[in-house]
């Protein structure tokens, strides 16, 4: 970025991060270029939020301005197809687009599988998509008053763009892998995403954060998703990233009439992370689910910032977010359920769950329902639990041993929310993984 | 059923227990052979139900006193786990809830560890599968329950014959049923006792806690103990519960505090 732009940057954490990048490639696409404009200038006027704002009272910034962040090296050629096997879906073997620090990797890529209707690309070759930019880029994560939106729009480059055309079904799930390789200070990398799911087309998506080796990174991650009528979309957000990691990630869903869509959410990895999903239900009949599941230990820290916005009658939504701590892990649930005048005949549920591991592990949760309409459903409930000594006795004296006990007790949490993943090798994968973070969790205890 | 000869399986001397410092057990003596069903019976709050969760390793108790041999074992070594494996089974008074874990699979997980803790060979889901549909007959159990979690949702009955079913899955050698005939109505009764009565045989034993002479129509017992203030105090045959049902306890008390 220009020294003379940042010098315009009030907040010094802003500025340092905007540093980061001196120079952009230079890009054809004038949606792209437009928006990077508006987005540093915009970033002049914002600052970082800190615990005053209710948006983030639970969820304190100052470890950021701690760190020393520098932009990533741009040698996405230098990851082989061997180190991310263990990240390849067996499912999405021809169906994945893969990004190192943020750059497009196309010697990782493999989207043979798709075609016909299809298109899995890079966003800054999306020259012959440019009005799918025009339209939709942008327009769905505002980044007016969201400083991390902003500067991840500031740096818009590489990223995923996923367009199915009309009444298109995609043969396999579409898996975005999001590799971070970590430098001698944090890197910055900003990932972005942008589907365009045209009319009654359907497609299982996974995106999917990981790390490539031990080191900080910070991951600013966007992104945007439009569903037009009767579109139907299942989407994966799979945070697994090392345990150094900053992560703060956005999606933002806006649904046309009777589309449906599906968001599971599940969070692993990180030091400090927040994952803020976001539905807007602009037409009739709209059905958003929305599963949740924050697997943390140690002294991880999660944040989970929904907001699921009912604008139009006879819209559906149903919200499931389940947390498991151990160690000293923090997390926090905030979900809003907005109910505006005109959504009458809406049916909307909601729970957060919470499974505490350790009496030195803490959840703040935050259920918020907001309704302006009176002919409507809803229910919300928050529940924070740990595992009983009765359950563990009950399993103890049908024969099971006590470690077998409280596993088997808090899988059965997480299952509800991991049987519900719509790809098989994941649902496996996470199972697994599940497991051996439960184990550790339980030794940090 | 009385068996001349019949080998002891438990053994309990001069047993002292206390919950958070307080002394609940006080001295309980008790003997049961291979074949013998016995039922405790005692007004709440005698400790009867206490008796059954310590001799199934519930945490919450701390043995002060005396000794408990199960099949010659000494059981107060052993976890409560290790019990089971060794063949003690506590139908529980409140079966407890555990969502997200299907009944088949929790039983298969049950059975296969204390197989492998016996020296049995481990089943297979098909082979379990069969397994468990004869066993789900013996309480007239619909398969439909064994794909829904363990407990959850189910009815009072549900539970209890769940727990019977449990034990027919884990074969012990000694079944301790604490209060297993409380909140059934009489068609739940009948289940869970004709269950019951199908799971005992020469060579294993069953403890009856109860409160009420009720289930004792269907099940009966070779001896009938009085539990009061922490032991027990008058042991007879099966009229006695007849006798409890119309007569109380407390003559019980005044004939033990005489001697």
């Amino acid at each position: 970025m220009k020294p003379a732009i940042v010098e315009l940057v009030k907040d010094p954490t802003v500025a340092s991060l905007l540093r980061t990048r001196p120079e952009l490639p230079e890009t054809g696409l004038m949606r792209v270029a437009m928006l990077r404009r508006e987005a540093v200038d915009r970033l002049s006027a914002l600052a970082l939020p800190t615990i005053k704002d209710e948006e983030w009272r639970f969820t304190n910034l100052a470890p950021l301005k701690e760190l020393v962040f520098q932009a990533p090296e741009r040698k996405p050629e230098a990851v082989t197809l061997d180190q991310i096997e263990r990240f390849v879906l067996p499912e999405s073997r021809s169906s994945r687009l893969v990004f190192v620090n943020g750059a497009y990797a196309p010697h990782l890529s493999d989207v043979s599988a798709l075609g016909d209707g299809v298109t899995v690309q890079n966003l800054a070759d999306a020259g012959d998509r440019a009005h799918l930019l025009d339209s939709h880029l942008g327009k769905h994560a505002a980044f007016q008053d969201e400083v991390f939106t902003a500067l991840n729009t500031a740096f818009l480059g590489d990223g995923a763009l996923v367009h199915l055309g009309r009444e298109r079904v995609a043969p396999a799930p579409i898996h975005l892998l999001f590799l971070t390789v970590p430098g001698t200070e944090t890197v910055l990398v900003t990932p972005r995403v942008l589907v365009v799911a045209e009319a009654m087309s359907e497609a299982v998506l996974v995106e999917d954060y990981v790390s490539l080796a031990d080191g900080a990174t910070f991951t600013s991650a966007v992104t945007e998703l439009f569903l037009a009528d009767d579109a139907r979309i299942k989407h994966v957000r799979l945070q697994r990233e090392n345990r150094q990691a900053y992560h703060l990630g956005r999606s933002a869903a806006v649904l046309g009439r009777d589309a449906a869509y599906a968001s599971y959410a599940v969070t692993l990895g990180g030091a400090f992370t927040r994952h803020e999903p976001s539905v807007l239900q602009t037409a009739e009949g709209t059905d958003t689910t929305m599963q949740g599941l924050t697997l943390i230990g140690s002294s991880q820290f999660a944040d989970t910032h929904s907001v699921i916005d009912h604008a139009k009658p006879h819209g559906t939504s149903n919200q499931l977010h389940k947390c498991i701590l151990g160690g000293t892990a923090r997390g926090v649930f905030n979900g809003k359920i907005l109910v505006r005048q005109h959504a009458a005949q809406t049916n909307s549920a909601q729970a957060n769950r919470n499974l505490l591991l350790s009496e030195k592990a803490r959840i703040d949760t935050k259920p918020q329902l907001e309704i302006f309409n009176e002919d409507v459903r809803c229910s919300h409930g928050a529940t924070v639990g740990q595992i009983e000594p009765e359950e563990i006795f009950y399993l103890r004296s049908r024969g099971l041993s006590e470690a077998d006990a409280r596993h088997l007790l808090v899988f059965a949490f997480a299952a509800e929310i991991l049987d519900g993943l719509p790809v098989a090798s994941l649902k496996e994968d996470l199972r697994r993984h599940a497991l051996e973070q439960m184990a550790s969790a339980q030794e940090g205890r | 059923m009385i068996v001349p000869n019949s080998k002891v399986i438990l053994e309990v001397r001069d047993l002292h227990a206390t919950v958070e410092g307080v002394e609940i057990l006080k001295g309980v003596n008790l003997t049961i052979k291979a074949g013998e069903i016995h039922a405790i019976m005692g007004p709440n709050g005698s400790g009867k139900s206490t008796f059954s969760k310590v001799l199934a390793g519930h945490p919450d108790y701390t043995v002060t006193g005396g000794e408990v041999l199960f099949n010659g074992k000494n059981l107060m070594e052993l976890e409560a786990d290790e019990r089971a494996q060794a063949g003690l089974f506590l139908s529980f008074q409140y079966p407890v809830e555990i969502p997200g874990v299907s009944n088949a699979s929790f039983l298969r997980l049950s059975y296969n560890t204390v197989a492998a803790a016996r020296g049995q060979d481990e089943l297979d889901p098909l082979e379990f599968d069969d397994f468990i549909r004869e066993k789900i007959r013996i309480v007239e159990m619909d398969p439909a329950f064994l794909d829904r979690s363990v407990n959850e949702g189910f009815s009072g009955g549900e539970k209890k014959r769940n727990e019977i079913l449990q034990m027919a899955v884990l074969e012990p050698t000694l079944a301790i049923l604490d209060e297993t005939d409380s909140g059934l109505d009489i068609d739940a009764l009948r289940i869970v006792a004709n269950g019951i009565n199908q799971l005992s045989n020469q060579d294993n034993a069953i403890l009856m806690v109860t409160h009420y002479q009720r289930l004792l129509n269907y099940i009966t017992p070779d001896f009938v103990h009085v539990f009061a203030d922490g032991r027990i105090i008058k042991t007879g045959l099966k009229e006695l519960a007849l006798e409890l049902e119309t007569r109380g306890y407390d003559w019980v008390r005044e004939e033990a505090a005489v001697k």
